[in-house]
């Protein structure tokens, strides 16, 4: 270390004095120009780990890593001592700031009507005010996707076929427009599924019909998908040829545009192995680029999802199997099953209040075979990779944005602590609803 | 999401009928003889051993006699003739306890057509072929508490049962636990959250209703009691030709609570109704034996601790509806640190297969020990079912149900690699995974037998529907008959059908 050990204590001091004063008055200081995380051991996940090492953050970015990093004058320093560094976990599905209670349908705006919604954006509804947001910040995650039309628990009833525009978003800020990493980073389908057996929540029974019936509605729906993708080709041909001046703007096919112009994949939500063949056929066959999400039966085509680069969003390893008779850990065990036929995955919550399970799910993977390194990348580095943000967010490299976790210990493992965190350079609060609650009822007196 | 869909799983079904079925459980409540299957002395060798009573026991062994824990030491001499389990470098602890279950279940776990269906059993209908057992079994869970679902104000009767995968339902019930009944407060008993378009809306619809049609029961239940009572009295008092009264299978379970021979399990959150039923307990003279999903325990700790009443609470759900939106992961510690014994359920089959790895999340939030955050997947649900003398931690005497980890059970790494019960393996992951070439090979023969018997009907079909000119006719009656047959509508099974 270059810095002095006095220097450091110094700083420490400081930091320790800062860290008492009331939060109404310390918002009103300006933040420092730069932080110095010192002493920690450095997980950037873009090289072997750095022991005692030094990070630097400015202006929202990560300003230097390494062993031998000079502490600058102005940086406020946070003795990292005991503690490790690690870039924030990215959640790759969830339905943050789009759904605050389940029951509540006021408080959801997660899932349009209709089948076809390409032109509806995740970040439009998202609310930053959101009690779920900090809830999973101190989890370690520092940014999600927000993904409509994704499911997730308490939803019920039919997603839709196009669902929207997912939008990749930090996990603090005052506004939208803070929070906002890519307003749209992929188009979401759900793949029709041949079902014979459904729940009608209208009558609240259970509703069975013959396999034809559903064969006939599986290809319905597959045709009209079809036919939205050829239309939005024709449409993006009319655009490149110059539009003439009467020309009527449809924007449902607009925002297909970039997807036909293979611009913005299409996350393909299917977990059968036969809506997952039928899927990557389609996607063949239109050109498109295709993200996998669910994909509870990858493992089945694992060859034909490497060879055409297709990654994969796994859903959470806490979910039982597909069927009776598959192997009781079957989900548990294919994050190693595909990583040893080298298919792309990240893990996702396909959720919003278990987010804050995503590190777990990652750890159940690698306790049943995963290499730990490649369960921690499936949390950070390979989820912004897949949605083409990896220049920005995933590891700790000079230039990136600065998501920061500093921790206790393996951020992955239950019992870890985030001790520190940083989104876009912001030492940002790990205060949340529960913490208060916690608080509060902690200090009720005996009746 | 399957975690999803079980939560809700009992209350969306509810319009089924729980179906009553005619082979009914003989609930023995004798010990159980030794497990033919069960070794008869198995030695646990060279591991840490949990042992939740009395601390951990590094390079441990564990002695298990007839199905018992016989012996457990640093160090045991190898009996003659003994089993021996080398779990060096291994975690063993008590088998897991899931405080609230709902597998095993055969059909609905939802009587919803009236907000009393107290003279309804889940005992009635236990399905030992729910490969849910098995799932959780691989999680290291050895004993559940299956409840109805939460529909009703009072629901139905709930038994706990030991995961003898394999065993026919006669022998699940764990011998001699005090049967319980499912008691639901909040949204899921008024109905909040789910309505039929074009049926009327079922009573009661509010709190306040919760309230009354427990009151009201109870009332009904004190007034026939006095009446059996009194003809008990007067019977053995050696009056004659007395008329006893009418039997009510709805007020006979409340009878046994007002009696302390059946404990109440209250599904609840909020605040407010936590209190409420205690107040109720309280006028009839009955106890609350567990609170359970309890999310807003935490706001009246000092309340149910009191009252004697347990807890059996989620990890870190919350959110789903308004009365969970208060629900926070600290729940567990605060009402630990006031004095309630806790446990942590699943309330889901998928929950359950790692309810070590939730028990653990206490100590992330709330700051409990690791023997704290131990005990409540343990010896707290046992306390609370009062099973605690047979299971909930390892000790001399009791029931070898253990299960062996290959990390800390507390750490997202840890791998169940057996799981006992009675003293017999029930769940092995080595041998679950040697066997299954066999079993996808089974599978596939079976797959082939049907695809041909298929084929042969279908040929079958053929043959018979070929007529000898091309004009169509009505087909003879012998003809009809063969061809009935085929279909395996006929009154002999036809062929195709009798190879299954």
């Amino acid at each position: 270390m270059n810095c002095s050990r006095a220097t450091t204590m110094f700083h420490s001091l400081i930091l320790a004095t800062s860290l008492i004063v009331p939060a109404s008055l310390a918002a009103q200081q300006p933040p420092p120009k730069a932080y110095a995380l010192v002493h920690a051991k450095i997980f950037t996940l873009a090289g072997a780990p750095i022991e005692n090492g030094t990070l630097i953050i400015r202006d929202g970015k990560i300003a230097a890593v390494g062993g031998q990093v000079e502490v600058p004058q102005d940086a406020q320093v946070i003795n990292g001592e005991g503690l490790q560094i690690y870039p924030g976990m990215f959640d790759p599905i969830t339905q943050m700031g789009l759904r605050e209670i389940g029951a509540v349908g006021s408080t959801v705006d997660s899932t349009e009507t209709g089948n076809y919604n390409p032109d509806v954006v995740a970040l439009t509804a998202i609310s930053p005010s959101s009690e779920h947001i900090p809830v999973t910040r101190v989890a370690g995650i520092t940014e999600v996707l927000a993904v409509p039309a994704s499911g997730g628990m308490d939803s019920f009833g039919p997603t839709g076929v196009i669902g929207g525009q997912a939008s990749a978003i930090y996990l603090a800020g005052w506004t939208v427009d803070d929070m906002q990493l890519k307003r749209s980073v992929a188009m979401v389908v759900n793949w029709p599924e041949i079902q014979t057996k459904t729940f009608d929540f209208t009558t609240f029974s259970r509703k069975e019909k013959p396999y034809t019936e559903a064969k006939q509605e599986y290809d319905k729906q597959v045709t009209e998908l079809t036919d939205w993708i050829v239309r939005a080709r024709h449409y993006a041909q009319a655009i490149g040829h110059g539009a003439p001046a009467d020309f009527a703007r449809d924007l449902k096919l607009e925002a297909l545009v970039p997807v036909v112009r293979g611009q913005l994949p299409l996350l393909v939500f299917a977990d059968r192995s036969r809506e997952i063949r039928n899927a990557i056929e389609f996607c063949d066959k239109q050109n498109l680029k295709m993200i996998l999400a669910g994909g509870s039966e990858a493992y089945k085509l694992k060859d034909l999802l490497r060879s055409r680069s297709i990654p994969v969003i796994l859903r959470p390893m806490l979910t039982l199997p597909l069927y009776e008779d598959d192997p009781y850990d079957r989900l548990l065990s294919q994050p190693t099953e595909l990583s040893a036929a080298g298919v792309k995955f990240a893990f996702g919550s396909f959720d919003n209040s278990f987010a804050r399970r995503l590190g777990q799910n990652a750890a159940n993977a690698a306790a049943y075979g995963l290499p730990y390194e490649e369960a921690l990348k499936a949390v950070t580095l390979y989820p912004a990779q897949i949605f083409g943000l990896a220049d920005q967010v995933g590891t700790l490299e000079t230039g990136k944005v600065a998501n920061v976790i500093v921790t206790n210990g393996d951020p992955l493992e239950i019992t870890s602590e985030v001790r520190y965190l940083f989104i876009r350079g912001q030492l940002t609060s790990l205060d949340n609803r529960h913490k208060r609650l916690f608080e509060k009822y902690s200090a009720r007196p005996k009746p | 999401m399957k975690a999803a869909s079980a939560r809700y799983a009992g209350l969306i079904v509810f319009a089924a009928v729980v179906t009553l079925n005619i082979f009914v459980v003989s609930r023995a409540f004798a010990a159980d003889p030794p497990d033919a299957a069960a070794p008869p002395i198995l030695l646990i060798q060279n591991a840490t051993i949990l042992t939740v009573s009395h601390g951990t026991i590094e390079h441990g062994s564990v002695l298990i006699r007839d199905g018992r824990i016989a012996e457990v030491d640093q160090s045991i001499a190898k009996p003659q003739g003994a089993e021996v389990i080398d779990a060096n470098g291994q975690f063993v602890m008590p088998g897991i306890i899931d405080c609230h279950s709902h597998i095993a279940v055969d059909g609905s776990v939802n009587e919803g057509s009236v907000p009393v269906s107290s003279m309804v059993n889940i005992a009635d209908v236990l399905n030992p072929d729910d490969i849910d057992i098995y799932r959780d079994l691989a999680g290291g869970v050895t004993v559940a508490n299956v409840l109805h679902g939460s529909a009703n104000s009072i629901g139905g009767q709930t038994v706990v049962i030991k995961l003898r995968w394999g065993a026919p339902a006669s022998r699940l019930p764990f011998e001699g636990a005090v049967p319980g009944i499912k008691f639901a407060l909040g949204e899921n008993p008024k109905r909040s959250n789910f309505s039929i378009r074009g049926q009327e809306k079922r009573y009661p619809a509010t709190r306040m209703g919760v309230e009354e049609t427990i009151r009201s029961a109870f009332t009904e239940a004190r007034d026939y009691k006095i009446k059996w009572d009194d003809y008990n009295k007067r019977t053995s008092a050696g009056e004659k030709n007395l008329i006893p009264p009418r039997r009510d299978l709805r007020l006979d379970p409340l009878v046994e609570v007002l009696e302390g021979k059946r404990y109440v399990h209250s599904h609840c959150y909020r605040e407010d109704e936590i209190l409420m039923l205690l107040r109720v307990a309280k006028e009839f003279g009955f106890k609350v034996r567990t609170f359970q999903h309890v999310l807003e325990g935490y706001k009246v700790a000092d309340e149910i601790a009191a009252s004697g009443a347990g807890a059996s609470t989620f990890s870190d759900w919350w959110a789903y509806k308004v009365e969970a939106y208060d629900a926070i992961p600290y729940n567990a510690a605060i009402m630990t640190r006031r004095g309630v014994v806790v446990s942590i359920n699943s309330d889901d089959a998928e929950e359950a297969t790692h309810l070590n790895q939730e028990a653990a999340k206490s100590i992330r939030y709330g700051g409990l020990s690791h023997d704290e955050a131990l005990k409540m997947v343990t010896i707290n649900p046992a306390m609370q079912l009062g099973i605690d003398k047979r299971v909930g931690s390892i000790d001399v005497g009791k029931d070898a149900d253990l299960v062996i980890y290959n990390h800390d059970p507390l750490s997202a790494y840890a791998v169940v690699q057996k799981t006992l019960i009675d003293g017999r393996v029930y769940f092995d992951r080595a041998r679950d995974i040697a066997e299954r070439a066999d079993r996808e090979k089974e599978k596939k023969a079976l797959i082939e037998k049907e695809k041909k018997a298929a084929e042969k009907k279908a040929e079958e079909k053929k043959q018979n529907e070929k007529k000898p000119d091309d004009k169509p006719k009505p087909p003879q009656p012998e003809q009809r008959n063969a061809a009935d047959k085929a279909h395996g509508v006929g009154s002999a099974p036809a062929t195709a059908r009798g190879a299954l």
